[in-house]
C-alpha cells in the first residue's frame, strides 16, 4: 500500500453504513443502557408494579369512596364480631378489618401514600445532600475534604435506630421527622461513595484540559464532574428508596415513626402484634402490600445497575467464552 | 504489630468517649425535664426539686457528666431513674438473651450465606444463580420484624412446633433455650444470610477474575481445588471483616428481633429506656453497644493481619 492509497482512502468519508445495509447509528451510553434495561422482563414488571402502586396512592381517597369506608371509620356492626374481634376478608370487608373494625384495604392503600411519600422524599433528599458534600469533598480536598469525609464516617458510626427512638421520644413521632431521621442516615453513605467517585474523575485528563482551557473551579464542578456521577448516583438512588421504605415501617413498628392512628404499612404492622395469633390477614395484607413495593424497587435498582454498568456484563460474557474453549 | 494494637486501641476509648458525650448532650437537648417525668403528674414542686436532687439532675450539665465518668472509671454506671436498680446488673442480665441471639444467629447466617453466594458465583448466570439472587432480594425487601412475626405465626401460633416468646437462661434448661432461640435466630440469619449471599458471590466473582488465578489453572490444578483453595481464601476477606463489624453492632442493635420475640436483652432495654427517659441505663446500653462495636472492628483488624500479609507489612 503507497501512500497516495492511504491518503485517499482518508479522504474517502467514513462510511455510514455496513456492508450489509443497515445504518449504523451513534448511542449515547444513555440510550445503551435503557436499551439493556428495556430487554429487562423483571426490570418492566417492576416499572409497571411501581407505576400501579403511585396510582393506588394518588387515588386512595376515591378508592376509599369506592369501596364504601373511610380510612378512620370503626365499624361495629359488620368490622367487628360479636366479641370485638377482627373480622376476615368477606363480602363486605374484601381484606377484613382490624381490631377497631377498619377497613385493611382501604387503609393499606392510605399506607401506600405515606411509604411511598417517606420513602421517594427522603431518597431525593439523601442524594443531593450526598451529591453536594461528597463532591465538595473529593474536589475541593484539604481541610474541607477532612472534615467533611470525617463527620461522614462519624455519622456512619453512630446507632441509628438509638437515634431515632430518642428524637421521637423527644419531640415525637412525625411524617416530617421520619424524613429527616432517613435523609440524615443515608446521605453518608451516598457521600462517601460520591467523594470517591469524584476523587477519581478529578485526576482525569479532561478535567486538566477544562483546567488548562481557564475554567473555573465552579464551571469545572458543575460541568464537567457532577455529569459523571449520575449513572453511580442513580443506582445509588434506586437501591435507597426500598431501604428507606423498611426503615420508615421499622420506625413506625418501634413506635418512634408517624403518628400511631395514621394509617401506615408500618403502623398497620405494629397494630397486628395485637391480633395477629386471631386475624392473620391483619399482619399479612400491609406486609405483602410492603414487601410487593419493596421487592419492585430492588429489582428494578439491581437491573439499573446492570444496565449502567456493562462491566459484569463484560466478566460473565469472558467466563462463557472461557467455559466454551473448555468444552472444545 | 504491639504497637499497631495499642494504636487501635486507644483510638477504640476515644470513640467509646465521643459516643457517651454525644448521647449525653443529645438526652438533655431532646428532653425538657427528666425530673417530671419520674415525680409522677401530680407532683408539688417541692417534690420536683427533691426529686432532681436525688437523681443528681440539679447540678450543673458538665458537672452531671463528670459524675458519670469518674463512676464509670470504677465500673459504676449509676442507678436507674424508674427501678432505682444498678445499671450494671440490669445489663448483666440482658446480656446473655443478646449474645445467645446473635452469635447463634451469626454461625445460621455466615453457613448460608457463604454456601449460597459460592454455589451462586460458580454457577453464574445460570438459573440456579438467578433463584438464589432473587432470594437474595426477596430478603433484603422484608422488614426484620415481618420475618419475625410471620414466622412466629406459622411456627408457633399455627403449628406450635416452637414456644412463642420469652429468653430461657441457658444454664437453668439448655433444652428450652435452644427451642425458644430457633424462631429469633432463623429470623436474624434470613436477612442477614442475604447480605452475606451477595458479598461472597460479588467478592468470589472479584477474584475468579484475577491473575493468580488464571495461572493456578494454567498449572493443571483441578477446577474445585483452584475455587476452594486459591479462589475462596481470598474472597472470604471481606466476609469475615463483615462479619466481625456485624455482630458487634448486632449485640446492642437487634431492637427488632428481640422486640418481636420477647428477648430482654440489650435492645429491649434500649427501647424501654429510651421510651421513658431513662438516663443512666440509657448511657450504660449505649455505652455497652458502642463497646462492642469498637471490640468487633479491633478484633476485624487483627483477624484481617493475619489473613492478609500485605495489611501487616504496610
Amino acid at each position: 500500500m503507497s501512500l497516495t492509497d492511504l491518503e485517499a482512502e482518508a479522504s474517502v468519508p467514513p462510511a455510514s453504513e455496513e456492508p450489509d445495509g443497515r445504518k449504523i447509528e451513534g448511542r449515547s451510553p444513555w440510550q445503551l443502557a435503557w436499551a439493556r434495561l428495556r430487554k429487562d422482563k423483571a426490570a418492566m414488571i417492576s416499572v409497571v408494579v411501581i407505576v400501579l402502586l403511585i396510582v393506588m396512592a394518588l387515588l386512595a381517597p376515591l378508592i376509599a369512596k369506592w369501596v364504601g369506608y373511610a380510612p378512620d371509620f370503626g365499624d361495629r356492626k359488620l368490622g367487628q364480631t360479636v366479641d370485638g374481634l377482627p373480622v376476615g376478608p368477606n363480602g363486605h370487608h374484601v381484606l377484613g378489618t382490624d381490631r377497631f373494625g377498619r377497613d385493611i384495604l382501604v387503609r393499606s392503600v392510605y399506607g401506600a401514600r405515606v411509604s411511598l411519600l417517606v420513602g421517594l422524599v427522603s431518597t431525593v433528599l439523601a442524594v443531593v445532600l450526598g451529591v453536594i458534600i461528597g463532591a465538595s469533598a473529593g474536589f475541593y480536598g484539604g481541610a474541607i475534604d477532612t472534615i467533611l469525609a470525617r463527620a461522614m464516617d462519624v455519622t456512619l458510626s453512630f446507632p441509628y435506630l438509638l437515634f431515632a427512638l430518642a428524637l421521637a421520644a423527644g419531640f415525637g413521632a412525625s411524617v416530617p421527622l421520619t424524613i429527616f431521621v432517613i435523609t440524615f442516615f443515608s446521605f453518608a453513605s451516598i457521600g462517601r461513595i460520591v467523594r470517591g467517585q469524584v476523587l477519581q474523575i478529578k485526576e482525569r485528563e479532561f478535567i486538566e484540559a477544562a483546567r488548562s482551557l481557564g475554567a473555573g473551579s465552579i464551571r469545572t464542578m458543575f460541568i464537567d464532574v457532577i455529569p459523571n456521577l449520575i449513572a453511580p448516583v442513580t443506582v445509588l438512588g434506586s437501591m435507597t428508596i426500598p431501604t428507606a421504605i423498611i426503615f420508615e415501617s421499622t420506625l413506625s413498628f418501634l413506635g418512634a415513626g408517624t403518628d400511631p392512628r395514621t394509617p401506615t404499612w408500618g403502623n398497620m404492622l405494629s397494630d397486628a402484634t395485637q391480633s395477629y395469633t386471631v386475624a392473620w390477614w391483619t399482619l399479612f395484607v400491609p406486609a405483602a402490600f410492603l414487601l410487593i413495593t419493596t421487592l419492585a424497587f430492588n429489582i428494578l435498582g439491581d437491573a439499573v445497575r446492570d444496565a449502567l454498568d456493562p462491566r459484569s456484563e463484560r466478566l460473565f460474557a469472558a467466563q462463557k467464552a472461557n467455559r466454551k474453549k473448555k468444552r472444545k | 504489630m504491639l504497637r499497631f494494637l495499642i494504636r487501635r486501641i486507644l483510638f477504640g476509648i476515644l470513640v467509646l468517649w465521643i459516643v457517651t458525650l454525644g448521647v449525653f448532650l443529645l438526652f438533655f437537648a431532646t428532653s425538657d425535664d427528666p425530673a417530671a417525668r419520674f415525680a409522677g403528674k401530680s407532683a408539688t414542686p417541692a417534690t420536683l426539686a427533691l426529686v432532681r436532687h436525688r437523681l443528681g439532675l440539679d447540678d450543673p450539665l458538665p458537672v452531671q457528666y463528670w459524675h458519670f465518668l469518674t463512676r464509670l472509671l470504677r465500673g459504676d454506671l449509676g442507678y436507674s431513674f424508674a427501678t432505682q436498680s444498678p445499671v450494671t446488673d440490669m445489663i448483666k442480665q440482658a446480656l446473655p438473651a443478646s449474645l445467645s441471639l446473635i452469635l447463634g444467629a451469626a454461625v445460621l447466617w455466615l453457613a448460608a450465606g457463604i454456601v449460597a453466594g459460592v454455589i451462586s458465583a460458580t454457577r453464574a448466570r445460570t438459573l440456579l444463580d438467578r433463584g438464589i439472587t432473587l432470594a437474595v432480594l426477596l430478603g433484603i425487601s422484608m422488614p426484620a420484624f415481618i420475618v419475625g412475626l410471620t414466622l412466629s405465626y406459622v411456627f408457633a401460633v399455627k403449628l406450635q412446633i416452637f414456644p412463642q416468646t420469652q429468653y430461657v437462661p441457658i444454664q437453668n434448661n439448655p433444652l428450652q433455650w435452644f427451642e425458644h432461640m430457633v424462631l429469633p435466630w432463623i429470623t436474624l440469619a434470613l436477612l442477614q444470610s442475604a447480605i452475606y449471599t451477595r458479598l461472597t458471590r460479588g467478592s468470589l466473582l472479584d477474584v475468579l477474575g484475577e491473575d493468580y488465578i488464571r495461572t493456578a489453572r494454567a498449572k493443571g490444578l483441578p477446577e474445585r481445588r483452584v475455587i476452594y483453595r486459591h479462589g475462596l481464601r481470598s474472597a472470604l476477606t471481606p466476609v469475615v471483616t463483615q462479619a466481625g463489624v456485624d455482630i458487634g453492632v448486632l449485640i446492642g442493635g437487634t431492637l427488632v428481633t428481640e422486640s418481636v420475640f420477647g428477648l430482654q436483652g440489650i435492645g429491649q432495654l434500649t427501647v424501654q429506656s429510651l421510651t421513658i427517659g431513662d438516663l443512666p441505663v440509657i448511657m450504660g446500653v449505649v455505652l455497652i453497644a458502642a463497646f462492642f462495636v469498637v471490640l468487633g472492628n479491633l478484633v476485624v483488624d487483627v483477624v484481617y493481619s493475619f489473613l492478609d500479609p500485605r495489611v501487616r507489612l504496610s
